[in-house]
């Protein structure tokens, strides 16, 4: 199968202001991300993961570099081009959910094929089926707050979904979830990877994630400290395991 | 390099409406205190045209004794009138706005996913300003009727049957018309700058804005 690089970053450069002291987040980070891959971004807190999640989902603008989607530099896309990028190719899963409090679950997952022009009967059904595969067909009608955490994450799931995307963005899916649940949540996105060919980029310190990746990304103060593949994973898992246990 | 853009992105009015409606209806507490504050407005500029509709009536077709004696002090009236109006103006603008920063930025967070799940700042903009005409139509309305009954109770009080045989109804009705008009036009304006600066906010930052 030839290589179909989806995501590329290239000297990608984050400064905030913090007044007017600049405080640099993302120190030049060049990263290829395939088609289809499973990747974990891991660092500790403030080490940058989200502020790099954000700028590959063209959710914030990068200070300096490029970052390609598909092969299109996004910092080329007007407002509406973007807006279409984030409804069609790419899907957002947050750590707090973020599901729109006054819909319904099947209303939530159907938001975004509205948006993209798809009639009201078409998105139900689709809306219906996806809640069906993460496991939710018996909850399309209740609100985001009838819902536990794990049930809302998987509606979120399902609504990352809804327009097929080619890259599902999750920023720290698990981390407010508890350990079976997280666990539970790591492995429908797994499933959901390997059954839809979309490529999952996590942003997380949650170790569990570390199983079921492709390639990890470690990031420490803002710049990439190594990456790692699944074979040379496997090692460290148990150890990591091991020393959770001790 | 091939761009590959081409489809559409929509929100149905029909869609819009409905989800305008549906946060009416979910945070209803808070809507209603922003209808409030125009259904104040509202009332209070209402009671002064009714009023107005009232004097007029009466100096044309009233009595002789409450004619000479309005007309004697038309002026002065007037004057009293317009800084009354502008006043009710004033507050139901400055009320509507607040009412209305408030709703947007509590909601940043809510703003920032959507524009994630490929809203544009239109469809921000549509919904936002959708649901202030809900408040303002609303608000103007029920405000219009209390104006208008307070108005003809008091003159009911003070001028007896008279008021009931001279009812201006067709000045009313256009007063009615004006005050709607004006109420969501309010309302609209109030909410166009947060609607306008919350459409502009990058995702990311909207949805870490805390409030």
């Amino acid at each position: 199968m030839p290589r179909e690089v989806i995501v590329r970053t290239i000297n990608l450069k984050k400064t905030y202001m913090l007044g007017k002291i600049p405080l640099p987040v993302l120190k030049g980070i060049d990263l290829e991300i395939e088609k289809g891959e499973y990747i974990s971004i891991m660092g500790p807190s403030g080490s940058g993961k989200t502020t790099l999640f954000n700028m590959i989902g063209g959710l914030d603008k990068p200070t300096e570099g490029k970052v390609y989607i598909d092969e299109v530099d996004i910092a080329q896309l007007d407002a509406y081009e973007l807006a279409w990028l984030r409804c069609r190719k790419i899907g957002y899963i947050f750590q707090t959910f973020n599901l729109i409090p006054v819909m319904t679950a099947l209303e939530n997952v159907m938001l975004p094929m509205i948006f993209a022009g798809m009639s009201t009967d078409d998105a139900r059904e689709k809306a219906k089926l996806l809640l069906e595969t993460v496991g939710l067909g018996d909850r399309l009608h209740h609100k985001p707050f009838e819902l536990s955490g794990g049930q809302q994450q998987r509606v979120a799931i399902a609504r990352a979904l809804a327009n097929d995307p080619a890259i599902i963005l999750a920023d720290e899916p698990t981390g407010n979830l508890d350990l079976k649940t997280g666990k539970e949540i790591i492995n429908l996105l797994r499933q959901m990877n390997k059954e839809k060919q979309v490529s999952i980029i996590t942003a997380t310190h949650d170790l569990k994630m570390l199983d079921v990746s492709d390639r990890v990304i470690w990031i420490r103060d803002g710049m990439i400290e190594r990456i790692e593949d699944r074979e040379n994973l496997d090692i460290r898992v148990g150890h990591v395991e091991g020393e959770e246990a001790g | 390099m091939e761009k590959k853009i081409e489809k559409q992105l929509s929100l149905p009015l029909k869609n819009a409406l409905q989800m305008s409606l549906r946060n009416f209806k979910i945070r209803f507490g808070r809507a209603i205190i922003v209808t409030m504050s125009i259904l104040l407005g509202i009332a209070f500029f209402m009671s002064i045209m009714t009023s107005n509709a009232f004097t007029y009536a009466l100096i044309e077709k009233g009595p002789e004794n409450i004619k000479t004696l309005l007309i004697e002090n038309i002026s002065e009236l007037k004057a009293r009138q317009t800084w009354l109006l502008t006043l009710s103006l004033l507050v139901c603008t400055v009320g509507i706005i607040n009412s209305m920063l408030m709703a947007v930025t509590e909601r940043s967070r809510e703003i920032g996913t959507m524009k994630c799940l490929g809203a544009l700042d239109r469809f921000v903009m549509e919904l936002f300003l959708l649901e202030a005409m809900i408040h303002g139509i609303g608000g103007s309305i029920v405000g219009s009727i209390i104006g208008v009954l307070i108005m003809t109770i008091v003159y009911l009080i003070q001028y007896k049957k008279i008021i009931l045989s001279i009812f201006p109804l067709l000045q009313i009705l256009k007063y009615f018309g004006l005050s709607i008009i004006l109420g969501t036009g309010l309302a609209i304006i109030g909410a166009l700058y947060p609607a306008i600066v919350s459409a502009r906010m990058e995702p990311a930052e909207a949805i870490r804005r805390e409030v």
